[in-house]
């Protein structure tokens, strides 16, 4: 599972309002090289939510993203890279994500998050 | 290695030899269904025909190989051979859904329109019910990854199938971010708006209420009175997911009324087209492809346009529910 993911997920328990982002608690992770595209990471930059994703990436230890960012700093290679690390090339394989609000835990096997419910949570 | 071919191609191996089938044909799906394994095919005399008018030239153990195929040809390099998935690089399982008629025909009707789809850059594709992993594994070969920008999801309820997926997009080289879930609960909310492609293969069996959303294998095709009951769950996610610009392509069989979930889309502001159109003894299935009706002019126009594989692309014209103009209302 990609941090982008992480960013694109939120509790789906009925009733939970306050059900992003889920905290991240991992385990295992690995690095993947992926080839930068820059059109990719501002198209999708303001969709992403910043303190989530930043928040996820020192969960496995990347703490080279800033506390904020603004669209001006997508000129920036530098920002783009760290960015563009932190998006696409950490992923968590074994681990769990776990809803802020209700405290639910959502596992992640083999990369793979599993966001099915039990029948009371429907 | 040049060869000529109709249309576009896919080699498969069977015990050690080489056969090559042109993609997009029913002689295709016949032939694949009997290598994958799929229930009984009675191959129907019109297309028993278009075998025997193919002369296939049969390699052992060598990699040169050639197919004439005497309807018409053209000549392509081999480096279009993989823009789909192979079958002898899927993962499998038990109790998930092994390719068959419908998964070939999707993957067909994103072929046909791979021009368009590509002209389209999408940014995020999707598909619902990911299954084998083969759809979506097609697709990502199709248009191509972070290179060029796209990313691709995939979700089933089946957790052995997320496994199969991840395993069949692993043997291929290609990556999609995959998740256990019902649809794209947990994703809709933060997803929203952003999709710009998805695709799905839906349980469109029409079968008994309870068999629907049953454990393993039964939910790959359970789709309860009239095949409807997950395919009317799907479409307002979908309508939810899907960007201004966004597509979707989806099976479905007559027993679901296709035209009625056409109007139904219709109401929700979508045109939608065939790109697929197919029938074998069993069945007969369309792959549908719906857009926001304001850029249909441009679509349809480019539909037409785009070439070689725009062949398929004509047979809707030819629907049978309904004749005469490519969109339906
Ligand atoms: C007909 S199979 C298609 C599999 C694969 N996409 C293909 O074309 O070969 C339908 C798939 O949808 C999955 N499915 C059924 N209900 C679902 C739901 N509510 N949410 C997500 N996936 C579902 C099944 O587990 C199955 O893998």
């Amino acid at each position: 599972m990609r941090l982008l993911t992480h960013n694109m997920l939120s509790c789906n328990i009925k009733g939970v309002s306050n059900g992003f982002p889920l905290r991240l608690e991992a385990e295992k992770w690995v690095e993947k090289e992926v080839e930068l595209n820059a059109d990719f990471l501002r198209g999708i930059f303001p969709k992403i939510e910043w303190k989530a994703l930043a928040g996820a990436a020192r969960a496995i230890g990347y703490d080279q993203l800033p506390d904020e960012a603004d669209a001006s700093m997508l000129d920036s290679d530098d920002f783009l890279r760290r960015f563009h690390h932190a998006l696409l090339e950490l992923h968590v394989e074994e681990g769990a994500l776990v809803c802020p609000e209700t405290g639910r835990r959502f596992p992640i096997n083999k990369g793979i998050p599993n966001m099915l419910l039990h029948e009371d949570e429907v | 290695m040049e060869m000529n071919m109709l249309w576009s191609s896919e080699i498969f191996f069977v015990g050690d030899k080489f056969l090559y089938a042109s993609h997009s044909s029913f002689v295709t799906m016949a032939l694949r269904r009997n290598l994958v394994g799929c229930t009984s095919f009675c191959f129907p005399p019109v297309f028993l025909c278009w075998i025997a008018a193919m002369d296939y030239s049969i390699d052992i153990g060598s990699s040169s190989f050639s197919t004439k195929c005497k309807l018409s040809s053209r000549t392509v390099s081999s480096k279009s051979l993989h823009k789909t998935a192979q079958i002898r690089l899927l993962s499998r399982h038990p109790e998930v859904y092994e390719p068959c008629d419908d998964s070939f025909a999707l993957v067909d009707a994103l072929l046909a329109d791979r021009a368009n789809l590509l002209q389209h850059k999408p940014r995020l594709c999707m598909e619902v019910g990911c299954g084998s992993g083969y759809v979506i594994t097609s697709l990502a070969l199709m248009l191509g990854e972070e290179n060029s920008g796209v990313h691709y999801f995939a979700t089933d309820i089946n957790p052995h199938a997320v496994d199969v997926t991840r395993a069949t997009l692993e043997a291929h080289g290609v990556h999609a971010e995959i998740i256990t879930t019902d649809i794209a609960s947990g994703l809709h909310k933060r997803l929203a708006g952003m999709v710009d492609v998805v695709v799905v293969n839906p349980p469109y069996v029409p079968t008994p209420e309870e068999e629907v959303g049953c454990e393993g294998i039964t939910a790959s095709w359970a789709g309860g009175e009239n095949g409807r009951k997950v395919i009317d769950r799907i479409l307002p996610v979908v309508d939810e997911l899907l960007s201004g610009k966004g597509w979707l392509y989806m099976v479905t069989l007559t027993a679901n009324n296709p035209s009625q979930i056409c109007r139904l889309m219709r109401e929700k502001g979508y045109a939608s087209r065939i790109i697929v159109q197919r029938s074998t003894e069993e069945e007969s299935l369309h792959v549908i492809k719906f857009w926001h009706e304001d850029i249909a002019e441009m679509e349809g126009a480019r539909a037409v346009a785009s070439g070689p594989e725009s062949w398929l692309s004509q047979f809707p014209l030819k629907s049978f529910w309904r004749g005469g103009t490519g969109s339906i209302g």
